[in-house]
């Protein structure tokens, strides 16, 4: 197939890439004389992956409980909230920037205020997701709502459409394409965030295992659950692509140079 | 004139009197200054007037969009000023929603236009299949070609169940040969399942090739400055061009045009 051929053209230059910088981080470490407590190799890694390899899936188990309740929460959040902005004549004006507020006060400060709050349970954890989680959403959706080709909206509004009808038939799906480019920020920024959640407070999931494992120095461990979230990373940014080429199906391959 | 709109029976459009200003209070710049049409049903009836004169705002006034300072719009004899929903519309660029497919986009303006959805469905799959486009029923309109998107366009508002189409310089963006294709094709449909026109158009011969009647505005505030009663039987073809009567006609309307164009400058 020609699709799959092109992918394999484009694919093997980061590959060889990745390859090339691991083997030197590998060849760094045994040939220099780097301390393993320094720098692990990757061998070393994998070994110490391997070694607790039980334990690093039930974290990476929590880690992804916390990251699919906030994504879906966050995302879903983020899709009504822009429809509510577009829809209510005024909103859009009114509470944009406080949306934008939202963002600049940083995760690290937010992460406390919600413990406090809430306690050290799933609950606050999940909200500081979807707090950062919505936002890209929200943006992504909502430019995506006022934008159709300005000629399509005075040919219904000239056959007659009313508002739900120019919503739903019109504006909603011209938004989806938007609202998938805002889904695939999100859905970086979620995986980063649970483990920042993690971090601050609690005794399960990826990010508390890294602080334990760089606090008790054993970096290897450390290491490995930073590749377990890379690899959580990609794959949930790759879900993202595919259910959009699944959804967007009238669009021409335009995307493909972009991922 | 009464004799004439008789002769066609009643009438699909009766624009009395229309003015629209814009700016402060309508304090501004007037664009139509009293402007009075009709179109009677089953009537062809072409605009030609110079850019700017308003013809925009026109189409605006009579689909609803915007209200007229003063005066109003009938549609098949009721009243219908600010109205919207009474029209069918064909746009200069086809405005098909590129998500759906060429059945789908027709269906759904369908069912914005009143008709149910199985009436909508079989209508469209019979004439696409009348036009010769039933190959094309499934695809997405980015495949399709300039003028068969104005094709897909124009039956789209043909198969609206309401009396009066408004098309709003329909070929105004396709190369002339393909132009003269449309326009040939749209008079041979048109010829067979009648309805009420009112066209904008920038083109002389294609107001003469396709219409009854031929409005031309004067520009800033648009009115009727003269009207025109096209002279040829139908079914017509391009044979008329060589009539003594078609350059003859051209050529008063061009004229016309060109003096507002000088008066203007």
């Amino acid at each position: 197939m020609a699709s799959k051929k092109g992918f394999l053209a484009k694919a093997w230059p980061p590959i060889a890439v990745l390859a090339g910088l691991l083997a030197c981080w590998q060849a760094a470490v045994t040939l220099g004389g780097v301390a393993d407590w320094l720098l692990p190799s990757p061998l070393a890694i994998v070994q110490e992956a391997a070694r607790v390899w039980p334990r690093l899936m039930e974290h990476t188990e929590a880690t992804v409980r916390l990251t699919l309740a906030g994504f879906a929460g966050g995302s879903a959040a983020g899709f009504v909230l822009a429809a509510l902005l577009h829809l209510i004549p005024g909103l859009r004006t009114g509470a944009y920037p406080l949306l934008v507020l939202s963002q600049n006060v940083p995760v690290i400060a937010i992460a406390p205020i919600l413990t406090m709050l809430l306690g050290y349970g799933f609950l606050p954890k999940v909200l500081l997701l979807m707090v950062v989680c919505f936002f890209p959403v929200t943006v992504a959706t909502l430019g995506g709502l006022s934008s159709p080709d300005p000629q399509l909206r005075h040919y219904f509004q000239m056959i007659g459409i009313g508002k739900w009808q120019m919503f739903w038939r019109v504006e909603l799906p011209h938004a989806i394409v938007h609202l998938f480019s805002g889904l695939k920020i999100s859905a970086s920024y979620s995986v980063l965030s649970a483990i920042v959640a993690e971090w601050l407070g609690t005794n399960k999931g990826l990010g508390a295992f890294m602080l334990l494992s760089f606090k008790g120095f054993m970096p290897d461990r450390g290491y490995a659950a930073v590749f377990v979230i890379v690899a959580l990373s990609l794959a949930l940014f790759g879900l993202v692509v595919l259910a959009e080429r699944c959804f967007i199906r009238w669009q021409p391959e335009k995307e493909a140079g972009k991922e | 004139m009464n004799g004439h709109l008789e002769a066609l029976g009643r009438e699909a459009l009766r624009v009395q009197g229309v003015r629209k200003s814009f700016g402060k209070r309508g304090a501004g710049k007037e664009v139509l200054g009293g402007l009075s049409l009709t179109v009677a049903d089953g009537e062809f009836v072409s605009i030609v007037g110079p850019s700017g004169s308003g013809k925009t705002t026109l189409f605006k006034v009579i689909g609803g969009l915007e209200r007229p300072s003063e005066g109003d719009v009938r549609i098949g004899g009721k009243l219908t000023t600010g109205e919207r929903g009474h029209i069918s519309y064909m746009p200069q660029q086809s405005a098909l929603l590129p998500w759906l497919t060429v059945a789908g986009n027709i269906e759904l303006s369908l069912a914005i236009s009143g008709v149910d959805r199985r009436a909508a469905k079989e209508k469209t799959n019979e004439w696409l299949e009348r036009i010769g486009l039933q190959e094309y029923a499934d695809a997405y309109p980015r495949v399709l070609s300039g003028g068969m998107l104005q094709r897909v366009s124009f039956l789209r508002a043909l198969l609206a169940p309401q009396r009066l189409m408004l098309l709003d310089e329909p070929f105004g963006a396709l190369d002339a040969l393909t132009r003269l294709q449309m326009q040939q094709w749209l008079m041979s449909i048109w010829e067979q399942n009648r309805r009420s026109v009112l066209l904008v158009t920038h083109s002389i011969e294609e107001a003469l090739l396709l219409s009854d009647r031929i409005l031309v505005l004067s520009s800033s505030p648009a009115v009727v400055r003269e009207e025109f009663t096209v002279p040829f039987g139908r079914p017509r073809s391009e044979a008329l061009w060589t009539d003594p009567r078609f350059n003859e006609l051209k050529q008063r309307i061009y004229g016309l045009l060109k003096a507002d164009m000088e008066e203007g400058e």
